[in-house]
């Protein structure tokens, strides 16, 4: 249920990073989300439907990746695999572990298509983001 | 997690930093820019505003979050008798809708902000802050957050509290914690509430609730209690307390 509200979160942060970048349309938005993130991929899917109305990325497609769980042992030191609700070593079972992968909630990467003016100078260095941003 | 010293990176994603500078084009001449941010970057900003907010004035803050019904405000009801001549405490509360538990709370003579969400499932650091503002913080020691009755959305948004405390009753089951793990494994203390309907139950078993939080990695302690037998309260009362110093402690020697 809280999906829409992460979303809205994404959005803003979108947002802000097309203008510093020049972008004129953001295509696509990849975000890392775990098992233990507490979000719903496909709930995410279905609210970034609304939320993306009406902005820079009103086309963008959501690439989402979930990766595995991975705990360490704090005993034995092993790395293993791990179940969402069963976290514990896969090596000697104990749950004295650390997660090393699961909780991401994070938006990696975006693709967009820039404005032919700005998008040269930023990448060749010439101009920084926020002149850019001061720019357009 | 931040944006600033790394603690994003994991072994899952650290391909994605380790591949090239930050700006690049794609094969299909887009141009692509490394982010790696929360997608919660806007709610932990509000919260670590909060929370120096609380460490300014020196107030613990507990979230205190469970199913709806579970015992939460006649939990704290029970706390504030036990401890409200020696310690000042103060509640926001978060529901749906009314302002029945800050009335509540404002019986046992304590400040009580009552934030209603509308359909809102969960309280954010935003909402918090906002109530911030009714409230005296040079004037409270422990603050108390009572979230929104719900054992999913609210353990993904940080509200700047220093720690988090989660109530299972007993009559709810004691498999919970293996059927909301995100919630019981970011808890700091479980409590097993309403346990005077132990003696009326038979299939709940505090032991098994406990090995389900172990199941999580969560070392949390598990407390059993019951906010009508006041005898049963001093490990919970002993544990706030502990919290009281502890976070005094830190404040005076970061």
């Amino acid at each position: 249920m809280h999906e829409l509200a992460v979303c809205q979160g994404l959005m803003t942060q979108v947002e802000q990073l097309a203008l510093e970048n020049g972008a004129n349309s953001v295509e696509k938005i990849f975000l890392s989300v775990g098992a233990l993130s507490g979000v719903e991929p496909p709930l995410l899917e279905r609210a970034f439907e609304i939320a993306r109305m009406g902005t820079v990325a009103e086309t963008a497609e959501l690439d989402i990746e979930t990766g595995p769980i991975i705990v360490e042992c704090s005993e034995c030191g092993a790395s293993t695999e791990a179940r969402v609700n069963r976290l514990l070593c896969g090596s000697c079972q104990n749950w004295r572990v650390k997660l090393k992968a699961g909780d991401e909630l994070l938006l990696l990467r975006l693709e967009f298509c820039r404005s032919p003016l700005a998008g040269d100078d930023l990448i060749s260095g010439k101009k920084s983001r926020s002149e850019l941003a001061r720019e357009m | 997690m931040c944006d600033t010293c790394g603690c994003t990176i994991s072994s899952a994603n650290a391909h994605l930093i380790e591949a090239g500078g930050k700006l690049q084009h794609t094969h299909d001449g887009q141009v692509s820019v490394e982010v790696l941010s929360s997608l919660l970057h806007e709610n932990d900003h509000q919260a670590h505003h909060n929370r120096e907010h609380f460490d300014r004035h020196g107030v613990l803050a507990i979230n205190l979050m469970s199913s709806p019904g579970s015992g939460k405000t006649s939990l704290l009801e029970a706390t504030i008798d036990a401890l409200g001549d020696e310690i000042r405490i103060a509640v926001v509360e978060g529901d749906l809708e009314t302002e029945n538990d800050a009335r509540r709370i404002r019986a046992k003579g304590v400040p009580a902000i009552q934030i209603t969400t509308g359909q809102a499932c969960h309280l954010d650091a935003h909402m918090v802050h906002e109530a911030l503002h009714a409230l005296d913080l040079d004037e409270i020691d422990l603050l108390f957050i009572e979230n929104v009755g719900n054992l999913v959305c609210p353990a993904s948004f940080d509200l700047g509290h220093h720690a988090n405390v989660t109530l299972l009753s007993v009559t709810e089951g004691d498999d919970k914690p293996a059927k909301y793990p995100v919630m019981f494994r970011a808890s700091d203390l479980v409590l097993l509430t309403k346990s005077d309907f132990l003696d009326f139950i038979d299939d709940f078993d505090p032991g098994k609730a406990e090995r389900h939080v172990r199941e999580l990695a969560n070392p949390a302690e598990v407390l059993t209690l019951s906010a009508r037998r006041p005898g049963t309260l001093n490990h919970w009362l002993a544990w706030l307390q502990h919290q009281l110093e502890k976070n005094e402690k830190e404040r005076r020697h970061p």
